[in-house]
């Protein structure tokens, strides 16, 4: 399990570290502050999704909390 | 316009109903102008000869000053059909009885047995207060409500985002506490208890009453998750989290059971299933938007893996293709695949040692499944959006059948699911 944390952690590091030199200024967001371009643009489908997949795959989570909510048989 | 009118009037209808709900009188109006926005949407989920649900969902947000917001949640689900209980298919009719110990169903010889005898309702409630603590932290708070006829879950979560970067990086922490409690009709199964059958025996009761063991049980899962979220350019957005999730309590199927066949294949005897008590689930998950000239990209990855040695790969695809005059289609591509759990058998084989545990759920086996969909949406000049979604879903089940003896050799133990998505959805 280390390993794989590592090999998240370390890129993520440089990533970061790297991540100065990104982004844009205030006044450049205009395309970024669309809802279309929101990470999670339709929260409704998002949930929905997240349900069914739930319900039938034994994986859960990732882009928001994996716990319960459900019987799910 | 007389839709903008009627837009204005729903969305004042509703807001007073939400209002009146949460003991709040519309005429506290906060200190910056904000109205109630609302998105809907209907789902419908239908298998091939096995579950459909019928699933209205409807939200309800409010900006208030300071980039404060409350976001509010009411989903209800209605289920009805089968689901695969977990026993092999044999060359005769098999009855097995209900989780509730009143009755039994029957599967056809050379069928999948599938209980269909379940039928469910479920509403969840949820709520969740964002607002900034200073100029770089933000805060959210939620709890979610969620029942049963069955089953009950709770649950709090709380998360802390910080912006660097002139908020072109951001951190966040995430934590959520969930409660579940699962109550069956019919009381929980002795893990790894024989099925009685009734076949009119004297003392069936009392047989079926000696596999259970207790009314009701609890589970408790504590969630983490770290995020990274980067501005790459005018164009482009990633996130990259990583989430650790700790269950313990109560993890079995009570509706689960596994054939015990003999050499010939056949069952001789139908064991309830049993799970480990604990579980501990890890992901990374990876996602990018980027903003073509008119068009958007969405691509996702999330890596899984668990200490009950299932690992994931998922792989999601969107693209939203701009019409113009406010149109779009979005076509979607999902890809999953999932190894098996360590303690997942197809079958028990008679005479052998039983293991510690042991679940036939094939949602447990080694599995892929592939969705395609076309989504369709377009803007109304009102704020208005309607959209609407029909996708395919196809689950392949491929564990090994581990040289299934007898009958079970010529059996289709594997069986495909296929299920259709169909959604709409209206925000106002």
């Amino acid at each position: 399990m280390m390993p794989r944390v590592a090999a998240f952690l370390i890129p993520l590091t440089l990533l970061f570290t790297g991540c100065t030199n990104l982004g844009v200024e205030p006044w450049e967001r205009n395309i970024l502050a669309k809802p279309e371009m929101q990470l999670i643009a339709d929260p409704i489908e998002a949930g929905l999704d997240d349900h069914i997949y739930f319900s039938k795959e034994a994986s859960s989570g990732g882009r928001s909390f994996a716990g319960g909510g459900c019987g799910c048989n | 316009m007389q839709l903008k009118d009627k837009s204005k009037k729903i969305r004042r209808s509703l807001t007073a109903a939400t209002c009146s709900l949460l003991g709040i009188s519309t005429t506290d109006t906060p200190a910056e102008e904000g109205d109630w926005e609302f998105d809907s949407a209907v789902l419908y989920y239908s298998e091939v000869d096995r579950v459909s649900a019928i699933e209205p969902v409807i939200t309800a947000k409010r900006e208030f000053s300071d980039e404060k917001s409350l976001n509010l949640k009411l989903v209800f689900d209605a289920l009805t059909g089968a689901s695969a209980n977990g026993a092999t298919p044999s060359d005769q009719p098999q009855t097995f009885t209900k989780p509730s110990g009143e009755g039994s169903y029957t599967a056809s010889a050379n069928e999948t047995p599938l209980d269909d005898t379940f039928k469910d309702f479920r509403m969840a409630f949820s709520s969740q207060w964002d607002q900034p603590l200073n100029r770089d932290y933000k805060a959210s708070l939620g709890g979610n409500f969620s029942t049963e006829y069955d089953y009950l879950s709770l649950s709090v979560n709380g998360s802390l985002s910080r912006d660097f970067n002139k908020r072109n990086t951001t951190l966040s922490v995430g934590i959520s506490l969930a409660h579940d409690t699962i109550s069956p009709d019919g009381d929980l199964p002795v893990g790894f208890s024989s099925m009685v059958i009734d076949t009119g025996q004297a003392g069936f009761e009392d047989d079926f009453d000696a596999t259970r063991e207790g009314s009701e049980d609890t589970k408790t899962t504590l969630d983490l998750i770290f995020g990274l979220t980067q501005v790459i350019d005018q164009h482009t957005v990633m996130q990259l989290s990583y989430s650790i999730s700790d269950s313990s309590g109560y993890l079995t199927d009570p509706f689960k059971i596994l054939s015990v066949v003999g050499s010939d294949g056949r069952p001789v005897d139908y064991r309830y299933e049993k799970r480990p008590d604990s579980r501990n689930k890890q992901g990374l998950y990876w996602q990018t938007k980027h903003h073509f000239s008119k068009d958007i990209l969405d691509i996702s990855y999330r890596f899984f893996w668990d200490d009950w040695d299932i690992t994931s790969h998922t792989l999601d695809l969107r693209y939203r293709w701009m019409l113009g005059g406010q149109q779009y289609l979005e076509p979607h591509f999902r890809y999953y695949s999932q190894s098996e759990a360590d303690f997942y058998r197809r079958f028990l084989v008679d005479g052998d040692v039983l293991p510690d545990y042991a679940s036939a759920d094939y949602r447990l086996g080694e599995l892929t499944g592939i969705t395609l969909g076309l989504k369709y949406g377009f803007k109304l000049a009102n704020e208005q959006e309607l959209s609407m979604r029909l996708e395919y879903y196809l689950q392949s089940g491929d564990s090994p059948d581990g040289n299934a003896p007898g009958i079970l050799s010529d059996m289709e133990l594997f069986p495909d699911v296929e299920a259709i998505i169909l959604q709409f959805n209206y925000a106002f």
